[in-house]
C-alpha cells in the first residue's frame, strides 16, 4: 500500500510546519481506510469472501474495453450476490502509472504490452497474467465516407483533414508503426489525446478520417470503418493482469477469459487469441 | 451673447417648464427648493438632458429646439458643480487645459491659456499639483478655471459654493464675484443660499415644482415676495388674503390690520420676523394683531434668536427676538405664547 | 482578550487546513522536481514548441481581449437597459461553463459544419479547427469574459459626472473614452489583463476539444504537460515548473505595480 505510506509521511511533515497536520492526517487516514475497504477482499480469507459479505473487485481497464467490460461486470454481479465490480477506464499508460503510484487495483487490463512497463516490478507475483484479446487498426470515417477514403495512402493527401492519436498513447504508436510499414508519411491536422477524442473529431465530421482500433469503430455507432490490409496492420495484445488470488478477483478474471468474455469481446470488435 | 431659453424637460413623471432670458455679461440666479428643477434646467442648457419641447438659443444660434439638439460637446458652456469633479489623473493645469485641447487648441497655447486662467483666480502657483494635493477651495477655483478656460458663451454654476466650509466659501465667493464681473458671457447660478444669489446675481428666478414662481431684480424680490419659499429665503412672513377695507385683510391668520390697502382683489401681506413681539399673556392695550401660538423650534444666532411658531390653525410664523427674551420668557419647544405685530409693520400688495 | 485569542485559535485550524490544501500540491511539484536535471528536461523536444506556441497564442489573445474587450466593457459600463443586463449575463457564461463544454460549443460554431465555420469553409476553403487560430479562439472564449467583467467593474466605478463635465468641455465620446475612462480604469485594465492572460495560459479543455493537439501548431504548454506526463514525466514536471515560475512572476509584477 504505497499510497497510504506516502500520504502518512506527507502528514507528519506538515504537522510540524503548519500545525494542521493532525487534522490532515486524520482526514487522510479516513480516506485511506475508505479506499482500502474497496479492495478489502485481498486481505480477507477465502472463507470470508465466499460468504455473502459485501466484496468489491476493483478493475482498471483500457478505455477501449469500456463496453465489453461494463456488460461483463453486470453479468458477473448478477451471478454473484454481494460482489461489486468497481470499474475505472482510462488510458492504459495512465492507469499503469496510477497503480505504480499506489492506486487500489485488483485487476488491470491493458491495451498493448507497452503500458505494462509502467507497473511495479514483479507485478504478477501474487496473481497472474493472461492474454484475452487482439485488436487491429482500422480507418474510421464519417457516415457515407464523404472524402472517399480507401487506404492508408489517403492520410498523405493535402486536401483532407485527418487526425491520429497522440504518439504517447497506444493507438498513436500503433498508427505510426502502420504508416512506417506502408512507407507513408501522414499529414495529420491533430494528434488527439486519446482514442475517444480522435473518434469525436470524425463523428463531428471535423476530420475526414482517423486511425483507431477496430473495436473503437464497432462501439462508436455511426462511424464507418475502412479495413487496413494485414501487411500494413498492427496487432495489439490485450493482457489481463490480476494482482491477488482473492476468489472474486480470479473469479472475474476467469469470467473475462472464459466463454462469456470471449463473446462480449468479439461483439465489441476484438479478435481472439 | 444672450440666452433665450424655454425649457420643457421630463425626468420620470416630473416635468420642468421654465423660461429663462439673460443679457450678455449678466448673472441669473436660479433659486428653489430641492427637486424644483434647477439642475434639470442647467442640464438642458448644457445638452446633458434632451429637451422635451421648447428651445435654447444663445447669441442667435439655436442649440436646441424641436428639430435641433446639439450634443453637449458642441455647445459652448462651462459647468461647475458643488463637487469640483477635477479629473484625478491630471494636474490642475492639465485639467484646465483639457477644455481648450478638446476644442482643438494646440498643446502649448492651451497650456498657456490654462495658466492664465489659474493666475486670474489666484492659484497660478498650484498648476502642477494633482487634485489630491489641493485644498477644497483651491480645487473649486481650479474647477472654475477649467469651466472658464474655453471662454464659454454660458457659464453654468450648480451650487458651486455649497460644499465649502463657511470661511472658504466667503473666500471663493469673493474670487467668483471678481471673475464674473469680467466675464462677458451669460452666467446661470443655481443656489439655495440667498447670500450667493444676492451678492453674485443681477436677476433672481425662483422656481418650484418645475415652474417659475417669481423673478425680478434682487431688490424687487426682497421687497415683495410672492411665494412662501421666496419669503422664506428672504426671511419674511408671507400670507395670501383678500382686502376687507382700506386697512384690513382677511388671511389664513385671521383678520390682519395692515399699514394700508390701496387695491382690490387677491393680495399678499408680509411682515418681518423682527416685527413680531412675544408675550406670555395677551398684553393690555394690545396691538391690533395678536395670535395665540405654540413654539415649534428655536434657533439661536448670537444675540438674536429665530423662534418658529405655529398658530392654532397650524399657520407658520417666524419671530426674531433677542436671546435675552428667550431666556426671560423661558421659551422652549411646545411653549404657548402670544405673538403680536403692529399694523404699521404689515405691508400689503396685490398678488 | 483571552477569549478573543482562543476564538482565533479555533479559527486557525480550518484556516491552516485550507492553506495547506493549496500549498501541498505546489510543494509536491517543487519537491518532486529533479532540479539538477531541470535544464536537460526543459530541452526535451516537447517543451520549447509548447512554450513558444503558448506565448504567441496567449499574447495574441491578450491583445485581442484588450482591443475588443475594452470598448465592450466601456459600452456595458455606460449602458443601463435590459440589453446590457442580458449581455453581462451571457458574458458570464464562459466563466462558469466547464471549458470542455466551451470547446464543444466552439466546434459547433467554428467547426467545418459549424454555423460560422461551414460558410467560411465553403467561401474560402479555410478551416478553423486544428490551427493556432483555433487555440486563440478557445483562449478568447474563456478569458475575454474575465477581462471584460474586470474592466467593466473598474469603469463602472468611475464617477459618471466626469463624462458629463468632459462633454461640456467639448470632448467627443472618443476623447472621453481615451483621456478619462482609460486612465481612470488603468488599474482595473491591468488586473483584468493579468487575469485574462493567466486564464488563457492555463486553457486546456476548450483547446484540446476544439483546436486539437499538434506539436508546434496547437499543442500549448498545458496540453504538452498532459501528454508528456505519459511518456516523459520529468519533462512534464519541468514544464510545470516553468509555468509556475511564470505565474508567480506575473503575480509579483501585479502586486508591485497595481495591487499594493
Amino acid at each position: 500500500m504505497s499510497a497510504r505510506r506516502n500520504m502518512g509521511s506527507f502528514g507528519s511533515r506538515t504537522a510540524t510546519r503548519l500545525g494542521a497536520g493532525l487534522i490532515l492526517a486524520v482526514v487522510l487516514a479516513a480516506c485511506g481506510s475508505d479506499s482500502s475497504g474497496t479492495s478489502g477482499s485481498s486481505d480477507t480469507t477465502d472463507a470470508d469472501a465466499a460468504a455473502s459479505e459485501q466484496t468489491t473487485v476493483t478493475v482498471l481497464a483500457a478505455a477501449s474495453l469500456t463496453e465489453a467490460f461494463t456488460s461483463l461486470a453486470e453479468d458477473y454481479e448478477a451471478e454473484h450476490d454481494g460482489v461489486t465490480i468497481a470499474l475505472s477506464f482510462g488510458s492504459s499508460t495512465t492507469l499503469a502509472q496510477q497503480i505504480a503510484e499506489g492506486a487500489e487495483a485488483d485487476i488491470y487490463a491493458s491495451a498493448g504490452r507497452g503500458a505494462l512497463d509502467h507497473l511495479p516490478e514483479n507485478y504478477a507475483a501474487d496473481g497472474g497474467e493472461e492474454l484475452i484479446a487482439h485488436n487491429v487498426l482500422e480507418i474510421a470515417v464519417p457516415p457515407g465516407n464523404p472524402a472517399g477514403i480507401t487506404a492508408l495512402t489517403d492520410f498523405a493527401r493535402a486536401d483532407i483533414d485527418t487526425v491520429l492519436c497522440t504518439e504517447t498513447v497506444p493507438c498513436g504508436r500503433a498508427a505510426d508503426e502502420a504508416f512506417t510499414k506502408a512507407g507513408i508519411t501522414p499529414t495529420p491536422a491533430s494528434r488527439e489525446i486519446d482514442v475517444k477524442a480522435t473518434l469525436a473529431k470524425v463523428a463531428l465530421e471535423e476530420a475526414d478520417a482517423a486511425i483507431v482500433y477496430k473495436s473503437d469503430v464497432v462501439t462508436a455507432g455511426e462511424i464507418e470503418g475502412v479495413e487496413i490490409p494485414d501487411a500494413e496492420n498492427v496487432v495489439m495484445d490485450y493482457p489481463l493482469v490480476w494482482f491477488n488470488t482473492d476468489p472474486h478477483t480470479t473469479g472475474f478474471a476467469e469470467f473475462v477469459a472464459g466463454e462469456q468474455g470471449r463473446q462480449a469481446l468479439t461483439d465489441a470488435g476484438f479478435t481472439l487469441p | 451673447m444672450t440666452l433665450d431659453a424655454h425649457i420643457v424637460a421630463r425626468r420620470g413623471s416630473f416635468e420642468t417648464d421654465l423660461t429663462l432670458a439673460a443679457e450678455a455679461g449678466s448673472v441669473v440666479a436660479l433659486l428653489g427648493p430641492n427637486g424644483s428643477g434647477k439642475t434639470t434646467a442647467l442640464d438642458a442648457i448644457a445638452g446633458l438632458l434632451p429637451l422635451h419641447a421648447g428651445h435654447v438659443r444663445v447669441g442667435g444660434r439655436t442649440w436646441a429646439d424641436d428639430s435641433t439638439g446639439l450634443p453637449a460637446q458642441e455647445r459652448s458652456t462651462g459647468l461647475v458643480a458643488a463637487q469640483h469633479l477635477l479629473f484625478p489623473h491630471l494636474s490642475a493645469l492639465e485639467n484646465v487645459a483639457f477644455g481648450p485641447r478638446s476644442r482643438g487648441m494646440r498643446r502649448a497655447p492651451a497650456r498657456e491659456r490654462a495658466q492664465q486662467e489659474l493666475d486670474a483666480l489666484g492659484i497660478g502657483d498650484l498648476a502642477e499639483r494633482r487634485p489630491a494635493g489641493l485644498s477644497q477651495g483651491q480645487s473649486q477655483r481650479t474647477a472654475l478655471a477649467r469651466a472658464l478656460a474655453t471662454d464659454p458663451d454660458v457659464l453654468l454654476l450648480d451650487e458651486p459654493l455649497s460644499a465649502l466650509d463657511p470661511t472658504t466659501r466667503a473666500e471663493v465667493r469673493a474670487v467668483l464675484a471678481h471673475r464674473l464681473a469680467e466675464f462677458d458671457g451669460v452666467t446661470v447660478l443655481v443656489t439655495h443660499d440667498p447670500l450667493d444669489a444676492l451678492t453674485l446675481s443681477d436677476h433672481l428666478v425662483f422656481i418650484a415644482e418645475g415652474r417659475v414662481v417669481q423673478s425680478g431684480s434682487p431688490a424687487d424680490v426682497i421687497a415683495r415676495p410672492r411665494d412662501a419659499y421666496v419669503a422664506h429665503v428672504v426671511g419674511l412672513n408671507l400670507y395670501p388674503g383678500d382686502p376687507l377695507d382700506h386697512s384690513s385683510v382677511s388671511t389664513v391668520l385671521g383678520q390682519v390690520v395692515t399699514s394700508g390697502v390701496d387695491h382690490e382683489g387677491p393680495t399678499w401681506i408680509t411682515f418681518a420676523p423682527s416685527a413680531v413681539s412675544l408675550y406670555p399673556e395677551l398684553p393690555l392695550g394690545s396691538p391690533r394683531n395678536a395670535f395665540h401660538t405654540t413654539v415649534t423650534a428655536i434657533e439661536v444666532l448670537g444675540q438674536l434668536a429665530r423662534v418658529r411658531l405655529a398658530t392654532d390653525d397650524g399657520q407658520p410664523v417666524v419671530a426674531e427676538v433677542t436671546t435675552t427674551s428667550v431666556a426671560n420668557l423661558r421659551l422652549q419647544t411646545g411653549s404657548r405664547i402670544w405673538a403680536t405685530v403692529k399694523a404699521t409693520e404689515v405691508s400689503a400688495y396685490p398678488a | 482578550m483571552r477569549s478573543a485569542f482562543r476564538g482565533r485559535g479555533i479559527l486557525l485550524v480550518p484556516a491552516a487546513l485550507g492553506m495547506a490544501l493549496v500549498v501541498l500540491p505546489l510543494l509536491g511539484l517543487v519537491v518532486r522536481t529533479d532540479w539538477g536535471g531541470l535544464i536537460t528536461h526543459l530541452r526535451a523536444p516537447v517543451v520549447w514548441p509548447a512554450i513558444r506556441l503558448s506565448l504567441i497564442t496567449t499574447l495574441t489573445t491578450l491583445t485581442l481581449a484588450i482591443v475588443l474587450g475594452t470598448p465592450l466593457a466601456w459600452a456595458l459600463a455606460q449602458a443601463t437597459g435590459r440589453l446590457a443586463t442580458w449581455a453581462r449575463a451571457i458574458l458570464t457564461v464562459p466563466v462558469v461553463l466547464p471549458p470542455v463544454v466551451g470547446g464543444v460549443a466552439l466546434l459547433l460554431a467554428y467547426g467545418r459544419n459549424g454555423i460560422v465555420g461551414a460558410p467560411v469553409f465553403e467561401a474560402f476553403g479555410w478551416r478553423i479547427p486544428f490551427t493556432p487560430m483555433a487555440v486563440v479562439l478557445s483562449q478568447l472564449f474563456v478569458s475575454l469574459p474575465f477581462y471584460v467583467l474586470a474592466v467593466e467593474g473598474a469603469m463602472r466605478s468611475i464617477d459618471r459626472r466626469y463624462d458629463r463635465i468632459a462633454a461640456t468641455l467639448g470632448a467627443s465620446p472618443l476623447r472621453v473614452f481615451t483621456r478619462i475612462a482609460l486612465p481612470l480604469a488603468a488599474p482595473g485594465i491591468a488586473a483584468g489583463a493579468a487575469l485574462a492572460w493567466a486564464r488563457a495560459l492555463g486553457e486546456f479543455g476548450a483547446t484540446i476539444t476544439f483546436a486539437g493537439n499538434f506539436k508546434g501548431r496547437t499543442q500549448t504548454a498545458p496540453l504538452a504537460v498532459y501528454i508528456a506526463l505519459q511518456s516523459d514525466p520529468q519533462a512534464a514536471i519541468a514544464l510545470s515548473i516553468a509555468m509556475l515560475a511564470v505565474s508567480i512572476a506575473v503575480l509579483g509584477l501585479l502586486r508591485g505595480r497595481w495591487m499594493s
